[in-house]
């Protein structure tokens, strides 16, 4: 939900009649261009080339921890320094800042989850042209020539990373304003001075970098004036990736997986915003930014983390992109040619340069290593997993309570049920229209009754008005943002005029954690779960729809903290629902803005989109990129927000959204109503399986949630995290692997009669999840579809947990038994886990209440064993069935216990998909076991 | 009628009773209907045939047979299902996946035999609520349908009445027509040899002209015997015309059973041809009174019917014209209510004055000329008795027992708005504190299911919305005794839901036996 729309005062209306003017797109007026952003475009002005910076050798200090260097910019003689750490795990973090700023700059905090531990890093060699230093294991060194600066990794003889080698390197050194009205003529001469004094040497600077352009000190976009009372402030790095062609991550944009050069075009642009009708494949800032980008060759996968909250902007070149294939081939074959190299360059309008170079080598390290810089996704309750049934607005109780009944009488399970911003009293949030909702205990105990929970929509503008408790209470306790001029910041959002709460402030974020609590949030109960939007922060008539750069935090600015904003609020809101429950439960929180480190608190989704079949396609880029830079728990409005689908669209999206991480529908108030079944029996049934198949896996899709809480692998991934040789995989984001053992191709072409899926992996086979046929990887399969086609397969060489027997929600089937889907290799191997826990407390980490098994089957022998020796939980689960695909038919099959204990099992055996199926083993499925096939 | 009611109850106490009493052996979740495919010791087949397992696999918690026929009394098949006895109340098939849930499907408890979940059997509850509520709703059934019957019939006879007017309208206007084709070809005569046939002109004009009064007269009579014959038989009586004190031939206030028998010329009743001459007594009173009898029920549209097609019998123009007539004609002139109506249309009334103060001359080419168009004006008249043919075309349903609803409206008045619903016309929104009324849709169709499209009305192309579709409303119609909208609701936006209460969708109630076999299990 969001956008600007209806219900607001006159005023907004007026400015809505301009914003909204007919066309469905976006308004791209209504956001900057880097031309427009007057940092972006001083930077971007400033071409590759010699770069002004040298390394101080002499002031080199090297301790266990840290390498500190001073370099110097020889047109302004303004000093930086440089710190280099050799972080633990395969790391290395360069931090650059001026070395005495007029006053501190913002470095940004409660990212990553410690101080990183280090490594020791040892200076192999010296000289007057730079040093090489050891970056401990896998020969691997560190460069650092003095002039120009630069700083190569190496590893052998190959370059893995440089920086600064295209002399991009940009620090805007703070300095005081001499452009003043009061003494504009006498302002060059000062200037002169002024820039003299502030070198330590002594030296001059020269005019040239000094000059003063337009929008350094203020800076006006439409009838927005940004004050800038520090003046310019931006920096800038770019880094050489040699042997790349392929870079992703930057989330978030509604583009392709596979990022694109932006020569000639926009940068990437990273800058939450809420945007009205975003369009798809371009590089404008949405809702969310992580500013992760990942690079990956057949060779080696790294990551560069540049961890800056301010606006940022990314361009990114490529030496092979303009060439043909073609000319590729030419180049190759008179082997003369350059090695294909990628160029990037971050700009950030404030803070420092704090660049995490992670360096792999694999996909599922950088994972691990970026994992141990931010933390991993948040372990959410088993039931958020499950389909989510959301509108702008359920209207009353009775809706609600009418819908619930709708999913009973037409037997399609769902486990949330949302209420949107209408629910609350004129949009103060934590309370509840008293008319619509007048018993919400009674409510939420009506879903607790049916096992299923409730979302209600808890955003972070506040409305003014004295008689609202929360506004009252921010207010007299100061919690508020601050404009400029001291007061507090007001800006237009849902409930009119409103204040923002400072989220980064720890004391307001332990505050507003506590307005959860039961006795706080009147009408709340155990089953009511909470969702952030609006957190970018949207504030209808900001600039750019956000909130003004100079509106201050405490001791910063708005500009040099904007990005994180959502997280705070996020982080706050998370941290209210696990004290509510004195720290026994899982939180359950979605945000629509987010930034590095968001995925420890929650889930995500694409905010506004539309039902459009472009709009159901680009999901899986999204959904992907978050994927590779930590956000697991993704997804995107099924159905589309914006606009009406049509039934085929809308059974497709609930086709593709049953195989994505975050699952739920959600429409616009506008919209007509889209309960599954309002579309005709055919395609209720339809949508039913697509949930019902969804429910089915959840054993599976909870086991890589805890995966990715453990190790921070991604939950969807992309095919060449898995196949990183496979070069045919490297662009492809029309299909994704959920885990390693699933491949999900959905149908995602109106009028669909076929797909081509690709099937990786030479020598491997995949099988189809409804039919079980057999087929071999490495190739493309085309394969028929019809309206109740899914294409899904599993991985020769794995083993998928199942329930099968689905039920109104997720909990109702907690204590269901398990049916195991063991796909087998070719060499005739299986492995795969089970991770069983109570669904929705934290015992799994504190007390260590679970249970975590590894299934695996090789020579004739299936057997379940404990991969967690030091944890116990028990269940009630047992293993209800046994399917093996690709099996030949045993004459008998044998059930072993610990104990000694053998039973003989009966078994079907489908010959013509070589399907075996074992008839209730009935063992408990926390226990050990073997199965034997004779 | 009490006693039917009794013996109802009687009759499902019995049966209750029986229920509990037998209780017959079978597996879990078996209905009755199909114990025998359930023997013990005997293999069981499944009942798609599919199969035949060993009874022992039958309920044993994994599902055999692809059409779930194995597990009737577990969760083990994903499409089986699972019977409820429910003694006390109505039994019911429930979806495998909700036995041992956790939650309590069957009000006798038995889907929750394994979970845990602590379930109150409350059949007997809800078997008694069940009853109050279907008592009530029979007795609301019966009631309503009564009362459907009386609207059926008053919507038949209001239809019948109508229908005459609109039949007389037209063969009036058949008549006109008729005239205007003679009148046409006077008028070509008449432009012909103009001059010389001035004298004949006039004399066969005043002909012409004293039968479209008789033509008119006799009408405006064969109506009023209508009208007056209240009982239809075919005879105006003493005492339906004393039903008429308007009529009262001294104007005392009371038409007195002389006074009526001297109307009716001494006889007690009179048949049409005795009417006429009553009629030359009457007609001057009984037309006057006429004009402002007012119509039964309160129905604008009605009355604008009336207005318009009283229209057809001013032809006026003659009467208007023969100025030398216009001492003989006065008074009935004077008592003609139509000649209110005379002031339209003006644009052809105004040179026709004129002529009438210079006038004294018979038609000339010009006269018959605009005579000719002011019967071509009465005609346009006749031919727009347009209300009145609408609503006939309405569709009140099978037995127009909607009709009475035509030109009614109902409101409801929620904590923010005043819903008004006229149906067949339009649905509305007001603001209560002010602020201008919205139209949430104009009459559409019936729309309702195939089997009941009398069920739901349509209104639509109501008010747009911005960003957004037509306001449009779906007034859900359901029996009872009292005409009456009981909620209104925004399910979508701009698409609004109402809920209303008629008798006119009351069906018959089931008679004793249905109502026994829907309800208990034997």
């Amino acid at each position: 939900m969001a956008a600007f729309i209806v219900r607001m005062g006159p005023v907004l209306m007026l400015w809505l009649a301009v914003c909204v003017s007919g066309s469905w797109a976006v308004d791209r007026g209504n956001f900057k261009t880097c031309d427009q952003s007057t940092f972006c475009k001083r930077q971007r002005a400033l071409k590759p080339g010699q770069s002004p910076y040298r390394a101080l050798l002499e002031t080199l200090e090297l301790t266990n921890t840290k390498l500190t260097l001073q370099l110097i910019n020889d047109n302004n003689k303004v000093r930086l320094l440089l710190e280099l750490y050799r972080l633990q795990g395969n790391m290395t973090r360069v931090k650059i800042n001026e070395l005495k700023p007029l006053k501190p700059r913002f470095e940004v905090p409660d990212v990553l989850i410690n101080d990183p531990p280090t490594e020791p890093l040892s200076l192999l060699s010296q000289d007057e042209n730079g040093m090489v230093l050891s970056l401990g294991a896998d020969s691997q060194r560190l460069i650092v020539s003095a002039k120009p600066f630069r700083l190569d990794i190496m590893e052998g003889r190959e370059v893995l990373l440089s920086l600064n080698s295209r002399g991009l390197l940009a620090f805007e050194h703070l300095r005081i304003r001499k452009d003043t009205l009061a003494d504009p003529e006498g302002a060059e001469k000062k200037e002169e001075t002024d820039a003299a004094s502030e070198q330590t040497e002594g030296e001059e600077a020269t005019k040239e970098d000094e000059k003063v352009e337009d929008g350094m000190w203020e800076e006006t976009f439409k009838s927005h004036t940004d004050s800038k009372p520090n003046g310019p402030t931006s920096i800038s790095l770019d880094f050489s990736l040699p042997g790349v062609e392929h870079v992703y991550g930057i989330p978030e944009h509604a583009d392709t997986l596979k990022l694109k050069t932006t020569d000639g075009g926009e940068p990437y642009r990273l800058y939450n915003l809420d945007v009205f009708q975003y369009e798809l494949f371009n590089p404008m800032a949405l809702y969310g930014a992580i500013p992760v980008m990942l690079s990956h060759s057949p060779q080696r996968t790294m990551g560069l983390f540049w961890l800056n909250a301010a606006e940022t902007w990314v361009d990114i070149s490529s030496n092979t992109a303009g060439k043909t294939v073609f000319g590729q081939m030419l180049d190759y074959v008179q082997g003369s040619s350059e090695t294909p190299q990628t160029d990037v360059r971050w700009i950030s309008e404030s803070g420092i340069i704090d660049v995490f170079i992670m360096l792999g080598p694999t996909p599922t390290d950088v994972f691990a290593q970026y994992a141990s810089l931010t933390g991993t996704q948040a372990f959410p309750p088993l039931a958020a997993l499950a389909y989510h049934q959301c509108r702008w607005n359920y209207n009353d109780q009775e809706d609600v309570a009418a819908v619930d009944q709708g999913f009973d009488q037409h037997d399609i399970p769902y486990d949330f049920i949302w209420l949107d911003i209408e629910h609350a009293d004129g949009k103060r949030y934590f309370t509840w229209d008293p008319h619509k909702f007048p018993q919400p205990k009674e409510m939420l105990q009506g879903l607790e009754d049916k096992r299923r929970k409730m979302v209600a929509i808890v955003d972070p503008h506040i409305k003014v008005d004295n008689s609202y408790k929360i506004h009252s209470e921010i207010r007299s306790r100061g919690f508020y943002i601050k404009n400029k001029d001291g007061g507090d910041y007001e800006g237009w959002c849902w409930p009119g005029n409103s204040g923002y709460p400072d989220f980064t402030n720890p004391e307001m974020r332990a505050w507003w954690a506590s307005m959860f609590a039961y006795d706080q949030y009147e009408g709340s109960r155990e089953n009511l779960y909470t969702w952030n939007d609006m957190n970018e922060p949207s504030v209808f008539n900001g600039p750019e729809v956000t909130m003004h750069k100079d509106a201050v935090h405490g001791n910063w600015e708005h500009r040099d903290l904007h990005n994180i904003y959502g997280l705070y609020v996020q982080m706050a809101t998370a941290e209210g629902l696990i004290q509510r429950s004195g720290g026994v439960e899982r939180p359950f929180v979605l945000t629509r803005a987010f930034f590095a480190g968001s995925q420890r608190y929650g889930a995500v989704w694409t905010g506004d989109n539309a039902a459009e079949w472009d709009h159901l396609k680009i999901t899986i880029p999204m959904c992907l990129s978050l994927g590779l830079v930590g956000v697991s728990f993704c997804g995107a409005d099924v159905g589309g927000f914006f606009k009406s689908p049509s039934p085929e669209l809308l059974v497709r999206w609930y086709q593709t959204g049953a195989y994505q991480p975050f699952f739920r529908a959600h429409a616009h108030l506008d919209t007509p109503r889209r309960e599954p079944w309002l579309f005709g029996p055919e395609n209720t049934a339809l949508i039913r399986e697509a949930v019902r198949q969804r429910y089915a896996l959840l054993p599976y899709w909870y086991q890589l949630f805890y995966h990715a809480h453990r190790t921070g692998q991604p939950v969807m991934r992309a095919l060449w995290v898995e196949y990183p040789q496979d070069t045919a995989t490297f662009s492809m984001d029309d299909q994704f692997l959920l885990g390693r053992d699933l491949l999900v191709h959905p149908v995602t072409e109106e009028g669909a009669r076929g797909v081509t899926a690709y099937l990786p992996g030479n020598g491997e086979v995949w099988f189809d999840v409804h039919t079980f046929q057999k087929h071999n990887g490495g190739q493309n399969l085309y394969i028929p579809v019809t309206m109740s086609s899914i294409p899904v397969f599993q991985r020769g060489g794995s083993i998928i947990p199942r329930k099968v027997r689905v039920r109104r929600s997720s909990s109702c089937m907690e204590h269901d038994p398990y049916t195991l889907y063991v796909a087998l290799s070719p060499k005739r191997f299986a492995q795969g886990e089970l991770y069983i826990d109570d669904g929705h407390t934290f015992s799994y980490e504190k007390q260590k209440e679970f249970i975590y098994r590894r299934l695996a089957f090789a020579n004739n022998t299936l057997s379940s064993r404990n991969l967690a020796p030091g944890s116990q939980f028990t269940t009630l689960s047992w293993i209800e069935k046994i399917v093996i695909l690709g099996a030949s038919k045993p004459s008998k099959v044998t059930l072993k216990m610990p104990d000694g204990k053998e039973s003989q099992l009966e078994f079907d055996f489908d010959a013509s998909m070589s399907v075996l199926t074992l008839r209730k083993p009935g063992v408990n499925a926390g226990v050990d076991w073997t199965v034997v096939l004779q | 009628m009490s006693l039917v009611k009794l013996l109802l109850l009687m009759s499902l106490a019995l049966v209750m009773r029986a229920g509990a009493a037998v209780e017959i052996q079978r597996p879990r979740g078996v209905p009755l209907s199909k114990r025998q495919f359930y023997e013990e010791e005997k293999p069981f087949t499944c009942l798609d045939g599919s199969r035949t397992i060993p009874f022992d696999r039958v309920n044993d918690d994994y599902c055999d047979c692809k059409d779930g026929s194995d597990e009737p009394g577990t969760a083990a098949c994903p499409n089986g299902s699972f019977h409820c006895t429910n003694a006390g109340f109505r039994p019911a098939f429930i979806p495998s996946s909700r036995i041992n849930d956790g939650i309590c499907d069957c009000c006798d408890t038995t889907d929750e035999y394994n979970s845990g979940a602590t379930c109150q059997n409350t059949c007997r509850e809800l078997g008694r609520k069940e009853r109050e509520s279907l008592q009530k709703m029979a007795e609301v059934t019966r009631e309503g349908f009564m009362l459907k019957q009386q609207l059926i019939h008053e919507a038949k006879k209001g239809q019948e009445e109508k229908q005459v007017k609109l039949t007389e309208f037209q063969s009036t206007k058949k008549g006109l027509e008729e005239k205007v084709e003679a009148l046409r070809t006077v008028k070509e005569i008449a432009e012909e040899p103009e001059k010389e046939a001035k004298e004949r002109h006039l004399k066969a004009w005043e002909e012409q002209k004293e039968l479209i009064r008789m033509e008119k007269d006799k009408a405006r009579m064969a109506e009023a015997f209508l009208e007056l014959d209240d009982d239809a038989d075919g005879y105006v009586s003493v005492a339906e015309l004393q039903s008429h004190p308007e009529l009262d031939p001294d104007s005392d206030g009371s038409l007195t059973e002389t006074e009526t028998q001297g109307l009716l010329g001494g006889a007690d009743k009179v048949d049409t041809t005795a009417f006429e001459s009553v009629w030359s007594s009457i007609k001057g009173k009984y037309l006057l009174e006429s004009q402002s009898d007012p119509p039964a029920p309160v129905e604008t549209p009605q009355e604008e019917a009336r207005d318009l097609g009283s229209d057809h019998d001013s032809d006026h123009y003659p009467e208007d014209y023969a100025g030398e007539d216009e001492d003989e004609e006065e008074d009935e002139e004077d008592d003609d209510p139509e000649e209110e109506e005379d002031k339209a249309p003006p644009t052809v009334r105004t040179p026709e004055k004129k002529e009438d103060d210079e006038m004294s001359m018979p038609p000339s080419f010009v006269t018959i000329h605009i005579f000719f168009i002011n019967i071509f004006f009465s005609l346009c008249y006749t031919a727009v008795p347009v209300s009145l043919e609408k609503e006939i075309g309405f569709d009140f349903g099978p037995s127009a027992e909607f009709a009475y609803l035509y030109s009614q409206c109902y409101e409801l008045s929620t904590s923010e708005y005043v819903y008004r619903l006229c149906p067949f016309n339009r649905v509305s929104q007001k603001p209560k504190f002010g602020g201008s009324e919205t139209n949430l849709g104009l009459w559409g169709q019936w729309a309702g299911p195939e089997d009941n499209i009398y069920a739901v009305m349509k209104y639509d192309h109501g008010t747009g919305c911005w960003q957004g579709p037509n306001r449009s409303t779906t007034v859900k119609l359901t029996c009872g005794k009292e005409t009456v909208v009981t909620s209104t609701s925004e399910p979508s936006r701009c698409e609004y839901l109402m809920e209303f209460t008629t008798p006119a969708v009351c069906q018959e109630p089931p008679s004793l036996e249905e109502a026994l076999h829907g309800h208990t299990e034997l």
